[in-house]
């Protein structure tokens, strides 16, 4: 994916601000929620779709459930921005090799993890009380999944990268997409996002 | 009324004012949220106590955010207290916590609860608040005899660890929005929200493999289905009433957008809020 927000202000060369506009405001925190559960979503159903060799039934079922809640929430935001809502991504994940527990759990982790710092981190750009409820509602499901997915890499790292004070990091929306671009071929602008 | 124009011209004699009002957004932002419950003539108030919080007044936007902190800190000394007692009876045998990884996970919780308390206390006194103290002799975790065990039988620690846990989800996650002025406070309330989702996962994890489930046939997962504790005490299910929704802002998920999503995966997909007095109701029972 090609960045085109990091120091790009508002009244910048349009040329800068191509790619799919996330939008500002709540409607633009919204799509860019819907953009991460729509690379987690699609990353489990091919997780359930090609299982790695040696998944337990517990283990399946769980992840199974994982994919429910990405789907949930994925189709939760589409229905939620309606016409506001930014198309359907092309996503890739020929880094992972679905047939390797590891590779597939350390995808999962890293998914996971980058959910929770988005959402804590997107907590301060929402102006709507109801939507940061909604974020909230959905930021705690994530870090239920993350505990899990790095229990089963390791049993007991279930909040093993937390700062000093054992609260989880947060990020901003283009550290997110630093990481998240790996797995996206479609141009996104985050330029127009609220940034405070 | 154009109040960003107002807030233009303060700008214009006084460049720090956004700086004073925690950011232009965040200004516009709380007169949005002012000025939606306020009629039209009192506009003006509104503002003027907008300003009076940029400008340093005693103020109570700072005492609303302090209460907020101060009822997290209470939340976080009932978890540090259940698990410095829990762990100390796992080391000394009396609670048959597991070697390994089962004490190793409750050391772990319980140190990050012990953080947690200390960082609220110096925010709250960063903040020129007077954060609350409480030691163990505060809590009677036999919740007044209902938990007589609960120090000796390592299912009933669980249980009573699990119900903390998802209660303290519950907490944070309702206070949210009563924190929207303040970014920095925000941000670290929603940091400590997601720990708590951690550990609530993982302690469920360890019921499960623990076994001691109710009523029979019960499955226990990271995350909450429907209203199910799969604790055998009506005394926690105020913690658990209300997970069970499948509507969430009027859209209904089960089924949503032609996938398969079941109900309970709907409700598991969510986790909802509870106010400050349905959590102090929850927690009452465990205070000495």
């Amino acid at each position: 994916m090609l960045l085109t927000a990091a120091a790009c202000k508002k009244d910048d060369a349009p040329s800068m601000n191509s790619g799919v506009d996330l939008g500002k405001g709540d409607p633009g925190i919204l799509n860019y929620a819907y953009a991460l559960e729509q690379i987690e979503a699609a990353f489990y159903t091919k997780v359930f779709e090609s299982p790695y060799s040696g998944i337990t039934t517990a283990e399946s079922a769980l992840l199974g459930d994982i994919r429910d809640h990405e789907i949930a929430h994925r189709e939760f935001f589409k229905a939620a921005l309606a016409a506001a809502a930014i198309p359907k991504l092309d996503l890739d994940f020929s880094t992972i090799n679905f047939g390797s527990r590891d590779s597939v759990l350390g995808a999962a982790k890293a998914f996971e993890d980058l959910g929770v710092s988005a959402y804590n981190g997107a907590g301060k750009l929402i102006a709507s009380p109801d939507y940061l409820l909604l974020a909230g509602k959905i930021v705690s499901v994530e870090a239920r999944h993350a505990a899990y997915i790095r229990d089963l890499i390791m049993n007991g790292t279930f909040a093993n990268d937390l700062d000093t004070n054992a609260l989880d990091i947060s990020r901003s929306p283009s550290e997110v997409f630093a990481i998240a671009g790996t797995y996206v071929k479609t141009k996104l602008n985050i330029s127009n996002l609220p940034t405070s | 009324m154009k109040i960003e124009n107002i807030i233009n011209e303060i700008e214009s004699v006084d460049p720090e004012v956004f700086e004073r009002l925690d950011g232009r957004r965040s200004a516009m932002k709380q007169f949005a949220k002012f000025s939606g419950k306020v009629a039209l003539a009192s506009l003006p108030l509104a503002f003027g106590s907008m300003l009076n919080k940029a400008y340093g007044s005693p103020s109570g936007t700072t005492d609303a955010i302090t209460d907020v902190l101060n009822f997290a800190l209470t939340l976080e000394y009932i978890e540090a207290e259940f698990y410095k007692a829990g762990y100390a009876a796992g080391i000394a045998g009396t609670l048959a916590i597991p070697a390994g990884a089962p004490i190793n996970a409750i050391k772990t919780i319980r140190d990050h609860e012990i953080a947690h308390v200390a960082f609220l206390r110096s925010a709250i006194t960063s903040l020129n608040g007077t954060p609350v103290s409480f030691t163990a002799a505060s809590f009677d975790f036999t919740a007044k005899g209902i938990f007589p065990t609960v120090f000796s039988d390592y299912g009933l620690f669980l249980a009573v660890a699990q119900t903390f846990e998802d209660t303290g989800v519950r907490a944070y996650k309702g206070q949210a929005g009563n924190l929207m002025s303040n970014n920095e406070v925000l941000t670290a309330a929603l940091n400590i929200h997601s720990v708590e989702a951690r550990h609530a996962s993982h302690i469920r994890q360890m019921r499960k493999a623990n076994g001691s489930l109710v009523p029979a046939g019960v499955n226990v997962k990271p995350w909450i289905t429907l209203n199910q504790s799969g604790i055998g005490s009506s005394v926690v299910q105020a913690s658990y009433n209300g997970e069970e929704i499948t509507t969430q802002a009027g859209v209904n998920i089960v089924n949503i957008g032609g996938f398969t999503i079941s109900a309970s995966a709907a409700s598991e997909a969510f986790d909802e809020a509870l106010t400050k007095d349905q959590i102090l109701a929850i927690v009452t029972p465990f205070l000495a």
